[in-house]
């Protein structure tokens, strides 16, 4: 194990809270790696440090994360670059280093669990402690099973426990080892709430207690913001943001053909006004089919646009880093809109918008309303609630959206 | 009537001589044909596959000039032992155990190919060594595919004809097996004899495959046990 370095690295530097420095024991992980993957013509390309603490992988999938865990626990090898913890080389392509993957004590807990399914759970749990002797390992492999609360799942196999302590034991068979890096390949992905939030509980105070670097891959975005201390977004192979989960996250999302299906509701808006301290902003939403002023021509909407103005409509969206004056894309799912035939009053959403019922069409089971309220919006309802709302076409209605509700692209 | 039951004997030696060994020399080349990349790794299986569809005699005629005195192989065991390989237990042994390779190695190939990949990287991510991930894991995870193969390699030497009377011929006690034995009394018009040691042949590798296959049942999935999704 390397010594406690926990200096900050290059300009690309993923940063843990100082407190964290200050418990530092493993050294912090620096990785630069390209990866062609021959079959698809992927190729990895990354440069980040991660100090000892969570720092967050975040990425659509498809976005490399995987791949990128995979060639740090030395499962693929790199086709150049360098891999070390502390001062540990792991991997370095010029100086013809690579580590196989059982000599670089790295614990990886696959997005599948790969638990050994001939094994019992007290047996998968101390597969990793071969080399230690009979009376530690059975004292280790204790220990770890009650601290993540599962001892008494001991005898049993893996299809015979359900998938929060399958999770469990996938996490205990990583832990046990006393790793040197901790990569966590969507560990949690679908728990409920509360058994994911006890088990990032629980992995929150053994790497107090172990401070080594934890990688954690999500596309969560909740999972960002409750573990992460630093977050790097990958998108296509690439770093596209590092820093603080609110830091990255609140970037737009880049605006793809993904992301914009299910999204009935495609409208530009402008950036009015930010309310840091509330975490949110104001929109103006622009008629897709007026069309924007044209860059440069028309910087602040509300002070320039004269000439038979359309109507704007100001819409509290989630903040993102944007400045005011600038033109985002929000999407809006039809069936996150709420309808209602008077003005709705004590409501949590922030946005009630006046409009007028322009149509109403039957989709199978359900009805695509849409509203005129300035902006066209569409919005679902359900048979039943056309009928005892009594809706038709003309009819003054009322939407409800939620801030989040509205989420955010880059124009 | 009276059955043969040296040549029973002598089977039944030669079967278990031939699956222990063929067990042995099966796992290196079913683990090489399902874990490489090589991207002539084809040739090796067509290769390996070829007693399935080659006459016996084809493959016992060149056996016999492999094993013989002027083949270079021939010419070392006689220099090291004193005799031909040819017409002897072990040239017999030899001969199966080549006969009967793609009924070993596949079995365990395909059981080797159908262990997911993630669980030899979880192996290795805990530190063990290829051999050791091979024993701990690979090995254990293809019990029913190593047992099918050692089953069929039994059976299969239990009952071969062709390529044991190229290389063994019918000497009693040595190369004399049952199939070669039922082969002689037929010759010699000794339907009931023949019957009777057919019959028991067929019993024999019946209750074998059946004992083999019952308890094959896995106990376990053969898969990665996946979190809920």
């Amino acid at each position: 194990m390397g010594p406690d370095k926990t200096e900050r690295g290059g300009t690309t530097s993923v940063s843990a809270p100082p407190a964290a420095d200050a418990h530092a024991v493993g050294g912090t992980l620096r990785v630069q790696v390209r990866k062609q993957i021959a079959e698809s013509g992927f190729l990895l390309d990354v440069e980040f440090n991660a100090a000892p603490g969570f720092t967050i992988l975040f990425g659509a999938s498809g976005a490399g994360k995987t791949t990128l865990l995979d060639c740090v626990a030395g499962l693929i090898p790199p086709n150049s670059g360098r891999i070390a913890i502390g001062d540990r080389v792991l991997f370095d392509a010029a100086a013809r280093i690579q580590l196989p993957a059982e000599r670089r004590k790295i614990g990886y807990v696959f997005q599948d669990l790969a638990l050994f399914p001939h094994l019992t759970v007290e047996k998968n749990v101390e597969f990793g402690l071969s080399n230690v002797p009979l009376g530690e390992r059975r004292r280790r492999t204790a220990s770890i099973l009650s601290a993540l609360r599962i001892p008494h799942l001991a005898g049993r196999r893996p299809n015979e426990i359900s998938g929060g302590e399958r999770q469990r034991v996938a996490l205990a068979r990583a832990l046990v080892t006393d790793p040197v890096i901790l990569l966590l390949d969507e560990p949690l992905a679908a728990l409920d709430v509360a058994t994911k939030s006890r088990i990032i509980d629980d992995l929150r105070a053994w790497n107090e207690t172990h401070r080594v670097p934890v990688l954690y891959v999500t596309h969560s975005r909740e999972e960002v913001f409750a573990l992460g201390e630093s977050a790097i977004v990958l998108h296509h192979g690439r770093i596209l943001a590092t820093g603080t989960p609110h830091e990255v996250l609140s970037a737009p999302q880049q605006e793809t053909v993904a992301n914009l299906a299910g999204f009935e509701n495609i409208l530009d808006a402008n950036v009015e006004s930010l309310h840091a301290d509330r975490g949110t902003m104001t929109c103006l939403l622009y008629p897709s089919e007026s069309g924007k002023p044209s860059p440069g021509e028309a910087p602040h909407a509300k002070a320039t646009v004269k000439k038979t103005p359309p109507k704007l409509v100001p819409l509290e969206t989630p903040l993102v880093r944007a400045e005011v004056g600038s033109w985002l894309r929000v999407g809006i799912r039809a069936g996150d809109i709420l309808l209602a035939i008077v003005p709705p009053v004590g409501l949590s959403a922030r946005n009630v918008l006046a409009g007028r019922l322009v149509s109403l069409e039957r989709r199978d089971v359900m009805i695509s309303a849409r509203v005129d309220c300035g902006v066209e919006l569409e919005a679902h309802l359900t048979l039943a609630a056309r009928d005892s709302l009594k809706l038709e076409a003309g009819r003054e209605v009322w939407l409800v959206i939620k801030t989040h509700s509205c989420h955010l692209m880059q124009s | 009537m009276s059955i043969d039951w040296q040549a029973f004997w002598l089977t039944l030696r030669l079967a278990l001589i031939v699956s222990a060994l063929l067990f042995i020399i099966g796992l290196p080349i079913a683990y090489w044909i399902s874990f490489s990349r090589w991207r002539w790794k084809f040739l090796v299986e067509a290769i390996v596959a070829m007693p399935i569809v080659l006459p016996p005699t084809v493959l016992g005629f060149y056996l016999l000039v492999a094993l013989g005195p002027r083949s270079p192989l021939g010419r070392w065991w006689i220099s090291l032992t004193g005799h031909t390989l040819a017409f002897t237990f072990t040239g017999l042994v030899i001969g199966s155990i080549l006969y009967s390779l793609p009924f070993a190695v596949q079995p365990f190939a395909a059981s080797f190919s159908s262990i997911d990949r993630r669980l030899i990287s979880a192996s290795a991510t805990l530190g063990a060594s290829p051999l050791n991930t091979f024993f701990r894991v690979t090995v254990p995870l293809s019990r029913p595919g190593l047992i099918t193969g050692a089953a069929l390699t039994f059976a299969h030497t239990m009952g071969e004809f062709g390529v044991v009377l190229m290389v063994g011929g019918n000497i009693p006690g040595v190369t004399r097996t049952v199939s070669i034995e039922i082969f002689d009394q037929v010759q010699a018009a000794n339907y009931a004899t023949a019957n009777a040691t057919a019959l028991l042949l067929l019993v024999i590798c019946f209750a074998m495959l059946a004992i083999v296959y019952g308890s094959n049942r896995r106990s376990w999935p053969i898969t990665a046990i996946n979190g809920p999704r």
